[in-house]
């Protein structure tokens, strides 16, 4: 005992040094990154307390005060009558816009480019890998290249659709792609498609080849073998895909003006045009409303995920 | 995004047409996308700026390099073209710098890391034209931020750049960055975090301080890393549209146009085809620039070594 204190203040205490928890380095890094996340938080902040004040009350002053007299009317009025130009019926139209537009793409993109990650991981076939090649490559193509070929595809295969649906019925309706719904939901279809093929393929490649091989003894065959063994296995990226595309499609404001009409026009085009609409007296606070309206569903999906978002984004990214 | 080639069993099996079928029919919309869309497409509009075309369909007519000289010669395509590099050069040196500073100090142990973390990137799940209009109205001037720092009592404060041709484009800029420099923070983490432990026990021996085993040691070593985030960082630059729509609508007058803008606009509304065809077909040229030498450094290497 006596031997091992005496050895102990010979030596000096053992392992790291321990750190001050108010070292200068410490204070300078708190400080940075509390001054860092003010600036990444006063947007956010902004913007809410913008939308909770009225009007007279913006006017007087000062963006950054807190509003004195809390209101909700600037949201409801943000949802169901503000204007762009002579129509005013809110944000609402196009939220409903959006939902029906997200619903279905996410879900066919998703089924789609899992078939495909899955075909390419497992199934190879002569040349698949340079069409994937080809696919990852196209995702650093502007979009503006692509499309104006795409309208004429979309209005030319929905005359084709309609000519076809002639024959049966003469009186069938002109089915349109261009300027409807299923256009867009094609187009968010087409352009989700390199990064969730990446992300299924790299996912698919990881699972034991034995698991494969063992299905493949056992007689399953391509559907077979995707339904009962991968897609049970793989919930985890399926939840990254949807974060994915669900934040991905909601934010989407390109393919929105072009590819549809003012009536199905999805939230963020809705949004602009109420905001920027030169029409009227401003109101700032029904803007802020308006705006906070649209990020609020990226926004929910975001904090509610966490890392899966980062695991999201970051697919693309890191190497697979 | 590196080509791996761990394959399954697919990859043994003999090639006959009929072999695999369910596999190659269901990549059909994947062969579509990839050949239709994205090769066919981008030739299309390639073939038809050397047309004359202003509304399709229309008799085509050659007329060689034509689009392109009056490309060249308009005003609003040499602006945007000014601004674009303006902005893409600011906003790759500021989103590289503020991402790799986050990371170093997010990498230090620190408390709290995902919160921060978090709050840091939660701009980057906002749609472009959310933090547009977000930004729009804290730089509003006569309400906004340079209305508060006046009342505070500077009396002669001026920060105005929506409204100021000269510096509009740095406005903007603003809101880029606020937006997209979380993503290259975690970007950078990751390869932060990838880099062997006995890197800094040994230069901690060494006594080498810690910012400079940083510029010195781990910026080379991060070298791949950087490389990706360049390439997702200019293919992004050269895509900004919704943002420029949503804050400034390429006001005032023209002085905040880019080009990515200034092609939906000749195609949709000005009815200029064969413009947008040219501008869009510099576009991917630009993007070919970058992509190009990545390409064959990424790629390249692999298939002679």
């Amino acid at each position: 005992m006596a031997d091992a204190t005496v050895n102990a203040a010979m030596t000096g205490p053992r392992g790291p040094k321990p750190k001050k928890a108010f070292s200068s380095t410490n204070i300078i890094i708190y400080g940075t990154l509390l001054v860092v996340c003010m600036y990444y938080l006063l947007p956010l902040y902004v913007m809410i307390v913008t939308s909770l004040k009225g009007m007279p009350e913006v006017r007087l002053g000062n963006i950054f005060a807190p509003p004195v007299e809390v209101t909700f009317e600037p949201w409801v009025k943000a949802w169901s009558e503000a204007c762009t130009g002579i129509n005013c019926e809110g944000l609402s139209r196009g939220f409903s816009n959006s939902v029906w537009i997200l619903i279905p793409s996410v879900i066919i993109s998703i089924a789609i480019a899992s078939v495909n990650g899955y075909a390419l991981a497992n199934w190879r076939f002569k040349g698949s890998e340079v069409f994937f090649t080809i696919l990852i490559f196209g995702a650093f193509i502007p979009y503006q290249v692509m499309i104006y070929p795409i309208v004429i595809l979309l209005r030319e295969s929905g005359d084709g659709i309609t000519w076809f649906l002639r024959i049966f019925n003469e009186d069938a309706s002109a089915f349109r792609l261009m300027g409807s719904l299923s256009g867009l939901v094609i187009v968010h279809t087409i352009f989700g498609m390199p990064i969730l093929t990446l992300l299924f393929r790299n996912y698919f490649t990881s699972v034991p080849e034995e698991l494969f091989k063992a299905a493949r003894v056992d007689g399953a065959g391509f559907w077979g073998i995707y339904f009962r063994i991968m897609l049970p296995m793989s919930l985890p990226i399926f939840v990254v895909a949807m974060i994915l595309q669900v934040t991905g499609i909601w934010n989407d404001f390109l393919f929105g003006v072009i590819y549809t009409k003012p009536e199905t026009y999805p939230m963020t085009v809705q949004l602009n045009n109420i905001v920027n609409s030169v029409q009227g007296v401003k109101e700032y606070n029904v803007n802020m409303a308006a705006t906070l309206l649209t990020g609020l569903v990226p926004l929910v999906i975001y904090f509610a995920s966490g890392k899966l978002f980062v695991r999201g984004i970051a697919a693309g990214a890191v190497k697979g | 995004m590196a080509v791996t080639d761990t394959g399954g069993a697919g990859a043994k099996r003999p090639s006959r047409l009929f072999r695999n079928m369910s596999a190659k029919i269901a990549s059909i919309p994947m062969i579509f996308t990839a050949v239709v869309v994205f090769i066919g497409c981008t030739i299309w509009t390639i073939y038809h700026s050397f047309t004359r075309s202003r509304l399709l369909p229309a008799p085509e007519k050659w007329v060689g390099l034509d689009n392109y000289e009056r490309l060249w010669g308009e005003n609003r395509w040499l602006i945007s073209i000014e601004n674009l590099a303006i902005y893409g050069a600011c906003s790759l040196i500021l989103s590289l710098t503020i991402g790799f500073v986050l990371a170093a100090l997010l990498d230090r142990k620190i408390r709290f890391e995902n919160t921060i973390r978090t709050i840091i990137l939660y701009p980057f799940a906002l749609s472009f034209v959310v933090t547009g209009l977000a930004w729009q109205w804290i730089l509003n001037p006569s309400l906004g931020l340079q209305n508060v720092v006046r009342q505070w009592g500077w009396e002669s404060f001026t920060f105005d750049p929506l409204n100021n041709p000269e510096i509009v484009i740095f406005g903007i800029l603003i809101a880029g960055i606020w937006q997209g420099s979380g993503f290259v923070m975690v970007l950078l983490l990751a390869g932060m975090r990838g880099i062997d432990e006995d890197i800094w026990k040994a230069s901690r021996v060494e006594g080498i301080p810690t910012w400079k085993t940083y510029i010195f040691i781990v910026i080379p070593m991060m070298r791949p890393v950087f490389v990706t985030a360049l390439v997702i960082i200019s293919s992004g630059i050269i895509k900004v549209y919704d943002l420029v729509v949503a804050q400034t609508s390429g006001g005032p007058g023209i002085a905040s146009e880019v080009p990515a803008k200034y092609v939906i606009e000749k195609m949709f509304q000005a009815q200029n085809l064969g413009l947008g065809f040219a501008a869009s077909t510099m576009m991917l040229l630009s993007v070919l620039v970058v992509l190009i030498p990545w390409a064959y450094l990424e790629f390249g290497g692999k298939k002679n070594g």
